[in-house]
């Protein structure tokens, strides 16, 4: 990879952190006496628009990017479906950043917006990594950023618990995946994936080691942390109900998206061997690739069965708590932990074609900006309530009816009911891991995740009953900040018009895909 | 044209919303003039496709990657259920004329269920019945929890959780078949022809079965309905058995009958008798008949009287279906139509009627008020509606029972006699509760007289008169010339047995 490169893979990246700069600088200088509402505004404005320009520059490099085939030394990819969540991620920290303007949780608005760019930044780095550093640099520039977004609530002391226990979790399970790379490294002397699968396979290194399992145990425990799988779970809920409400939505989203990438990218990397046979052509990251027996595409590797066991405790579990809460965010929260089990139900039975990573990103993408959507408007109600506990939405329907309809739309759609968008992204995904796997293992646990988000319905339902069924305590009209509800209400109309016409972000995620 | 149903429904479903708040008359004309341009539609679709076999109406690709096709299709079993489901949303429309409570609202949810029961009656894709299938279950959950009655929170979570377990079920099935056809298309016509595997039609039969049956209300999946019905503001009830119940069995019959014909052959053994899943479905159907009108027999409130009798009356519908003759599935059909028009009669009646002025649904207590004096006009319908219902001959029940019945004779006789039995309940608990409630012989103390002439029941009103008119007239016109449906159903069973499917 020379130089010329690099510059243009990591234009993106470049890019934000320039904003972000831009955005200390003039907060911190020009706007030093100005009035809170107008440092908001322009903060957020200006990250919006580096992250305007940032996916311009993802759009200009194309489709076909930087892969394997261009160099063996690779350190970022781009084009292809890294263009899809780098643009996914782009599009959905804008989206958070003007969710920022509503609301009032602290008076460093130019760090704030600074730090959320920073974190995007290393977002976009691993949806590109295909280097083991690179992979742990965007890690932590994403983790480190996060924790500081979930205190940033200064006067809160549950934004700090939250912050503490985000950052215990976190730094451990960092441990776990350095730990998990540091084997590989000492196994095959070299941090490249590229290069790790080449050993792995070209015979400079035991395919049989026991050694190569517990590297594959111990990076599928540092991500699963990310996606909060169960078991390392425990984290998200305190941090989603704890955290400022547009930090929560950009945890809830953006940050899912960047894990989701890399995971798509480690266990897409098997297949391509798989299908074939040659080393130098395919690729993008290898991690697990000597841990899953090439051609073997359904229940056989460790590593795919590790994503089982995650996904399959992830859907349980998080379907089933989200039953017994009675705050919302916390109820988000574990129907986060339920989505993320769909999600890696399809990365455990994945295949090469671009057809099971364009039903994952859809996934992802659809439930990140939902997400962003539902968080929107709970924060709304929060800020009116004082609350975020399922009472405080008694009766939203009098006090202000369009939040209602949006909430509704969210919920819905989170619970896949057609014709939203959410059930597509559902359908698609289910379809692809029957298309992709046909067998007993993987039928089971589509049906089980089908019969699980039947569950689910019954949660979104108690808080569309408080909304819409039960008599209000109050009267009084919630009033939302102009920006947030014109917010909302894009994000819900998208919700409604990609659910009526599905195939639209379908083509354009398969628009990106490479030709194999 | 049968298209504009649909958007009718729905379109007439945001302008309800968008309306100022408070104008409850403007709400109701709007409604009731876009539930009669429905029918409309539905009866010229009706005429114009007499003696045509299915029609596509639209077929335009949807989703092209994965073969999902917006297609819109009609056969003679289609365009009967779409009349019958415009003639009870006017009905249905008529009958709450004395909504006051967010009245936008409740038409708003109440178009938005028509336009989804419309939708999954002229869908001829897999996926796009399914998503008008769902699209059903959020409006009667609010329908039922905000306007509802007696226990409404929870027979509304009752009846979304059980539309939702069901349509699950159907999910999964039906993403199997997608996967096992070979992915290429949804269109149930493709499907038909798309060869399943035996073994895999045998399991994926039941699974999707079931889970249309539910809706339908298969005993002993029924519990949600008698529930439901009581719970739910009356418009709603008509709805939800006169049209919703029919959805669940459509889909037994449209897609579970066939797109997996194989998944009703015989096991090759047999165990007490029963040596398929058709004997099983059958054997079911048997159960839901006699238990429906035993429980019916017993109940104390008006209300549940009629929720079980819908449950012994969608047994005959669903043993239709399991006798596969053309006799049988003709009959089956014809009695979803009956059973709509006469169940949304009978809720009419006992919701509308008699409850919005009695505020009692008590029959022990409605036994002291001399009903047949005070409303005579609800003592008579109750009295025609309860005739056509226990299926004497001239009304539109008498014609689909008996033709479920000889159909069903010549595969087990046995459990037809069974059958038979639960109709001579159904005339048990209909006199029963006709007596109870409008004909006691008690007779008033001189008090009691006073305390009437004191408080008189409101005038019945001209929405009523009308809705009742319209249904009992629909239902005595089918009982007398069958034919007009007969004509339209009996080609659409046959094609759709020829086919082993479609």
């Amino acid at each position: 990879m020379n130089y010329a490169d690099l510059f243009r893979a990591t234009l993106p990246e470049t890019i934000l952190e320039c904003a972000a700069l831009v955005v200390l600088a003039v907060d911190l200088g020009l706007l030093r006496k100005s009035t809170p509402k107008l440092r908001v505004a322009i903060a957020s404005l200006l990250g919006v628009a580096g992250c305007w320009a940032a996916t311009w520059t993802v759009m200009l490099q194309g489709t076909d990017g930087l892969s394997f085939e261009s160099s063996h030394e690779l350190l970022l990819a781009t084009g292809g479906f890294t263009g899809v969540a780098q643009i996914g991620i782009l599009v959905l920290t804008a989206l958070t950043l003007l969710l920022v303007i509503g609301s009032e949780f602290t008076r460093h608005v130019g760090e704030y917006v600074a730090v959320v760019l920073m974190a995007a930044t290393g977002g976009l780095l691993i949806s590109a990594a295909q280097d083991l550093l690179v992979i742990f640099i965007g890690l932590e520039l994403l983790s480190l950023g996060l924790y500081i977004l979930t205190a940033f609530a200064k006067s809160s002391g549950k934004s700090a618990e939250a912050a503490l226990k985000y950052y215990l979790f976190g730094g451990m399970s960092a441990a776990f995946l350095l730990f998990g790379f540091s084997y590989l490294y000492g196994m095959t002397g070299t941090t490249n994936l590229h290069q790790i699968l080449n050993s792995v396979y070209g015979g400079g290194t035991d395919r049989t080691a026991p050694l190569l399992y517990v590297a594959a145990v111990l990076i599928a425990a540092g991500l699963g942390f990310k996606v909060a799988a169960v078991p390392f779970h425990l984290w998200a809920p305190d941090t989603y109900e704890g955290a400022p409400a547009p930090a929560a939505a950009f945890i809830a989203s953006v940050s899912k998206v960047a894990s989701f990438a890399l995971l798509i990218a480690i266990s897409s990397a098997p297949m391509h061997f798989a299908s074939s046979r040659q080393l130098l052509v395919f690729g993008t990251a290898a991690l697990a690739l000597h841990l899953h027996p090439p051609a073997d595409t359904g229940f056989g590797g460790p590593w795919s069965l590790i994503l089982t066991i995650f996904a399959a405790g992830s859907m349980v579990l998080g379907n089933l708590a989200a039953l017994a809460q009675t705050s919302v965010r916390r109820l988000l929260a574990y129907s986060a932990i339920a989505h993320a089990g769909y999600i890696l139900l399809a990365l455990a039975f994945f295949s090469d074609s671009p057809r099971s990573a364009g039903a994952v990103l859809y996934y992802v993408l659809v439930y990140g900006l939902t997400t962003v959507g539902a968080f929107g408007a709970v924060s709304v109600v929060e800020r009116a309530t004082g609350s975020d506990k399922l009472d405080s939405f008694l009766g939203l329907n009098r006090r202000n009816p369009l939040l209602a309809a949006v909430l509704l739309v969210l919920f819905l759609s989170l619970a896949g009911i057609p014709p939203l968008v959410g059930f597509w992204a559902k359908f698609n995904l289910f379809a692809a891991v029957l298309g992709v796997s046909a067998g007993e293992v993987p039928f089971a646990l589509v049906a089980l995740a089908v019969a699980l988000s039947a569950v689910s319905l019954y949660y979104y339902l108690q808080v569309l009953k408080r909304a819409y069924v039960l008599p209000a305590l109050h009267e009084s009209r919630i009033k939302a900040n102009p920006v947030t509800m014109a917010v909302l209400l894009g994000i819900a109309a998208a919700v409604v018009v990609l659910g009526c016409f599905p195939a639209l972000l379908q083509g354009w995620i398969q628009g990106f895909s490479p030709i194999f | 044209m049968l298209a504009w149903t649909i958007y009718l429904s729905f379109a007439g479903a945001l302008a309800e919303v968008l309306l100022p708040k408070g104008r409850a008359a403007m709400a109701r004309w709007l409604a009731l003039a876009i539930a009669l341009a429905g029918l409309a539609v539905g009866m010229h679709g009706f005429v114009a496709g007499m003696g045509q076999g299915r029609v596509v109406i639209v077929d335009l690709p949807w989703v092209p990657f994965m073969g999902i096709h917006y297609l819109l299709a009609a056969d003679g079993i289609s365009r009967v259920l779409l009349l019958l489901t415009g003639l009870a949303a006017v009905a249905g429309v008529l009958f709450s004329w004395n909504i006051e409570f967010r009245t936008n609202e409740f038409f708003a949810f109440f178009l938005a269920l028509i336009g989804g029961v419309y939708g999954v009656f002229l869908s001829f894709d897999l996926f796009l019945l399914f998503v008008f299938y769902e699209i059903a279950i959020v409006p009667k959950y609010f329908l039922i929890a905000i306007w509802g009655s007696t226990r409404r929170e929870y027979a509304a979570m009752k009846l979304a959780l059980y539309s939702f377990a069901g349509s699950a079920m159907v999910l999964i099935g039906l993403l199997a078949a997608y996967a096992t056809a070979g992915s290429h298309s949804t269109s149930l016509i493709a499907l038909g022809h798309a060869n399943l595997p035996v073994s895999f039609q045998m399991w994926c039969f039941p699974l999707v079965f079931v889970g249309f049956a539910i809706l339908a209300g298969m005993w002993p999946f029924h519990t949600w309905a008698p529930t439901g019905h009581v719970a739910a503001p009356t418009a709603a009830s008509m709805l939800l058995a006169g049209v919703v119940m029919k959805l669940g069995a459509y889909g037994c019959l449209r897609v579970g009958i066939a797109l997996f014909p194989h998944g009703l052959d015989p096991w090759g053994f047999s165990l007490l008798g029963i040596g398929s899943w058709r004997d099983v479905f059958a054997l079911l159907a048997v159960i839901g008949i006699v238990y429906g009108a035993l429980v019916a027999l017993v109940q104390t409130d008006f209300k549940f009287v009629i929720g079980y009798s819908s449950v012994s009356h969608m047994g005959f519908v669903l043993l239709g279906l399991m006798t596969l003759n053309q006799i049988g599935m003709t009959g089956a059909v014809l009695q979803m139509f009956s059973h709509g028009i006469l169940a949304g009669l009978l809720f009419a009646i006992v919701g509308r009627i008699v409850y919005e002025r009695t505020h009692t649904r008590q029959l022990a207590d409605l036994e002291a008020m001399h009903l047949s004096k005070r409303m005579p006009f609800a003592a008579w319908a109750f009295v025609i509606a309860g005739m056509a219902s226990m299926g004497l001959p001239g009304f539109s029940g008498f014609v689909a029972e008996l033709q479920v019945l000889v159909g069903a004779w010549t595969v087990k006789p046995w459990w037809t006699a069974a059958a038979g039995v639960g109709i001579v309940v159904g005339v048990a608990y209909t006199w029963r509760a006709l007596q109870k409630a409008f004909f006691s012989d008690t007779l008033p103390t001189a008090h009691a007289l006073e305390q009437e002439h004191a408080h008189a029941f409101a005038a019945i009103t001209w929405p009523e008169v009308t809705g009742v008119a319209l249904l009992a007239g629909v239902s005595l016109a089918v009982g007398l010339y069958p034919r007009i449906l007969l004509d339209a159903i009996e080609p659409a069973v046959r094609a759709l047995l020829a086919g082993g499917g479609q």
